[in-house]
């Protein structure tokens, strides 16, 4: 197996087998192909937090714990899978790891009012030392597990799509799943009575109060949505890798917190920002694979995605703005 | 007449009230602490290991010899640094999360310019390559900046990528152009310089032990961060433009410019305790092997944590440093007397910040909690107005209207 490659990116090392190398290698139809597939599965664990973000941010919280969260999640589902062998149950466990942080988190933000970028970064720190320390006291030495991999493959019926290609249709049900968020969290913002309230909560909280919207409770509703899915993106990733690592998410959490002002605070747009990240990281291990790019200057392309998103940060907040009560905390008759 | 009895009544209790926040200056903070052990009491207790006997160890090992003292202050010296430009960054409300980006961009600015100069003299290339640590941090610092004075741009969120993009720049440059060629030509594809120049070595203080010249370093630039916030005109204005960018503004003071000054001194002292863990490492070069997070060792949060334990005075951010420095130390102690893992310490950081971050507005909420039971009971005389957003306020912790922010919370203290 090639260093620096999981079975997240499976497709990849196939694929190496067989093509040629250098730019005429990349340039065919199936390295291509792969590469798309590879995209979509990293992208998954991006879209589910980061769309989970947005909801929070959309009430005005911002919540920086993201990758803490998500590594509690992945230790809740990768423990919970080894003890039990169902990676469903994983799943939920995830679930609720990130509703029980969020709710912690709602307290400290909504509640106590505390500063959210620096209570963020507590939560981050927790998170990062919790799962070490709970996976070096329960599990100790890495044990892989089956995870959802060949589980819930979904696949296509033969002759039903005139693609050659299962390996861009043919992901696990949890993908699939991801993906439906997208519509689902935009119905849920723009088309609902809660949603509605999300928004006027994020733009003139002082408004929404008056007119007998309770702020508290739409952000405590938000931020345990936003974490839930934090949790659930974590649980994705330990299952979908197989195992638990100390700092698994290696920052996933933060990029998808920018993925949401990369995506100027809508879901199709955090859906495309994931799917640009990914498909520019995938490109670089195939690169990398195929060997266009040698060790050193890969690491120099990886680092495109963070420098894009400065650029996009820049644009975005020019051009669009954030919602007017981002990391304000609420209380009633003070103007912030 | 009524109208005095009411201002005397403020201003007394504004002095009360400025006498209890100097008393709980100090206490908020260590109170965040002591409850962050206890809930790290309870989880050595929950995995059979001896709290007690844990925490006694972990003492022992980080404080209970001269040797160990000595570790405590190595470890506690990035964390100063970075505390201390975090100081000076929350200050002026500037949240800097960039404090491992700053410290790799000090510590590779350092190294080059090590791996340039290798025959200059000690007391030549030591203070150059410290210079060039708070230069390169300094850089990193700067472009956040810019980019929120001028661009609007979240700084949170551009420190953030900032950190993973010197990273990866830390990672390029050292398996390409910074690596050591001789190990390379030996087999040893390892990110890492070769041992630099012993001349930029920081020299240790105390024979047989690890201390260094860093920690000095470290309480000199907290002293002098304190005097450029506390005894000049331009740290006057970084705090000013903290509290009030509007009235700054107002006050004719160059707000953009304080918010790039603050940003860059921040990042300047993480760039220096960039530098500092490059020359005071035990294989004396810049090893990459880990990752980026294995070099920094985390200090960039972990700084923000003794900043706030310190209560974001850069005075206070050394004793705070040197405990956060010694639970870092400690933990290994721990982990062999109690068998518990030593991430134990990075999870009670984090439960650090949150509760310091929280404690202060948890001390409002407990006080107006309190307020609201006193107007319960003092019937609704003469303050009717007060009693009645008291009631309201149910629900959520709203304070009353009549409350300015950063004004003293004292509108149910009077009759």
């Amino acid at each position: 197996m090639i260093p620096g490659l999981d079975s997240l990116d499976l497709a990849t090392v196939e694929v190496f087998a067989q093509a040629r190398s250098g730019w005429s290698g990349f340039f065919t139809l199936a390295t291509l192909v792969a590469t798309v597939a590879a995209a979509i599965r990293l992208a998954t664990p991006y879209l589910i937090a980061a769309v989970g973000e947005s909801v929070g941010q959309r009430s005005g919280v911002l919540n920086l714990g993201v990758d803490g969260v998500m590594l509690l999640g992945a230790f809740g589902a990768y423990y919970t899978t080894v003890r039990t062998g169902q990676p469903w149950y994983g799943l939920l466990v995830g679930l609720g790891v990130g509703m029980v942080m969020g709710l912690l988190y709602a307290f400290i933000t909504v509640t106590l009012h505390a500063e959210q970028g620096i209570s963020g970064i507590g939560i981050y720190l927790f998170g990062l030392g919790f799962s070490d320390l709970l996976f070096r006291q329960l599990v100790g030495a890495p044990r892989p597990i089956l995870g959802f991999d060949g589980v819930f493959d979904f696949t296509l019926p033969e002759g039903r799509l005139d693609i050659n290609y299962p390996d861009l249709y043919n992901h696990s049900l949890i993908i699939y799943l991801a993906f439906l968020l997208v519509p689902a969290v935009t119905l849920l913002v723009n088309r609902t009575t809660f949603g509605l309230n999300i928004r006027a909560v994020g733009e003139t909280p002082q408004a929404a109060d008056s007119l007998g919207v309770s702020v508290a409770r739409t952000r405590y509703g938000t931020i345990i949505i936003g974490n839930t899915l934090a949790g659930a993106a974590g649980a994705v990733l330990a299952l979908e890798k197989g195992i638990f690592i100390q700092n698994m998410t290696n920052g996933m959490g933060f990029i998808a917190v920018a993925l949401v002002y990369f995506g100027a605070w809508r879901p199709l747009g955090v859906l495309a920002g994931s799917l640009l990240f990914s498909l520019v990281t995938a490109a670089v291990l195939q690169w990398k694979t195929l060997g266009i790019l040698s060790g050193a200057a890969a690491q120099l392309t990886e680092m495109a995605p963070a420098a894009v998103t400065i650029i996009a940060l820049v644009v975005v907040t020019h051009r669009i703005g954030a919602p007017a009560a981002l990391t304000r905390p609420f209380r009633r008759g003070v103007e912030h | 007449m009524a109208g005095t009895v009411t201002v005397d009544a403020r201003i007394s209790d504004w002095v009360v009230q400025r006498v209890v926040r100097r008393a709980m200056g100090p206490l908020v903070p260590l109170t965040a602490t002591i409850a962050a052990l206890l809930v790290g009491a309870a989880m050595v207790w929950a995995f059979g290991g001896d709290p007690v006997e844990g925490y006694r160890a972990m003492f022992t090992g980080a404080f209970g010899g001269i040797s160990e003292f000595a570790d405590t202050t190595v470890k506690a010296t990035p964390l100063l640094l970075v505390g201390v430009g975090i100081c000076i960054a929350f200050r002026a409300s500037v949240i800097n999360i960039g404090g491992e980006g700053q410290i790799i961009a000090g510590a590779l600015l350092s190294t080059v310019v090590v791996l340039a100069l290798p025959g200059l003299d000690r007391w030549m290339l030591l203070p150059l390559a410290l210079i060039a640590g708070a230069v390169g941090g300094a850089c990193m610092g700067f472009i956040p900046g810019v980019l929120k004075a001028y661009a609007n741009v979240n700084e949170i969120l551009s420190t953030i990528m900032l950190n993973i993009v010197a990273g990866y720049i830390m990672q390029y440059l050292l398996l390409g152009p910074m690596i050591d060629e001789a190990a390379v030509e030996a087999g040893n594809h390892i990110a890492q310089t070769k041992r630099l120049s012993p001349n930029a070595d920081l020299p240790i203080l105390l024979g047989g032990t690890q201390m260094n010249l860093g920690i000095v370093v470290g309480v000199a630039v907290a002293i002098a961060v304190f005097l450029l916030l506390w005894r000049t005109s331009l740290g006057y204005e970084i705090r000013a433009v903290g509290g009030s960018k509007d009235a700054s503004r107002y006050a004719g003071m160059k707000v953009e410019r304080r918010i790039v000054q603050a940003l860059t001194l921040s990042g300047m002292m993480s760039g220096l305790g960039g530098a500092v863990l490059v020359f005071s490492s035990v294989a004396h070069r810049l090893s990459v092997e880990s990752g980026p997070a294995g070099f920094t060792q985390l200090a960039g949060f972990n700084g923000i944590v003794a900043a706030l334990f310190g209560g974001l005075h850069p005075l206070w951010t050394v004793p705070a440093a040197i405990l956060f420095g010694g639970l870092l130390v400690g933990a290994n102690a721990l982990q062999r007397a109690v068998q518990v893992a030593t991430p134990l310490v990075v999870a009670l950081s984090g439960l650090v910040v949150v509760f310091v971050v929280s404690s202060d507005r948890a001390v409002r909420w407990a006080r107006h909690l309190g307020e609201r039971l006193d107007i319960g009971a003092a019937s609704d005389s003469d303050r009717t107005g007060s009693a009645e957003t008291g009631s309201a306020g149910t629900g959520s912790a709203g304070t009353g209207p009549a409350e300015a922010p950063g004004a003293p919370a004292g509108d149910g203290a009077e009759p």
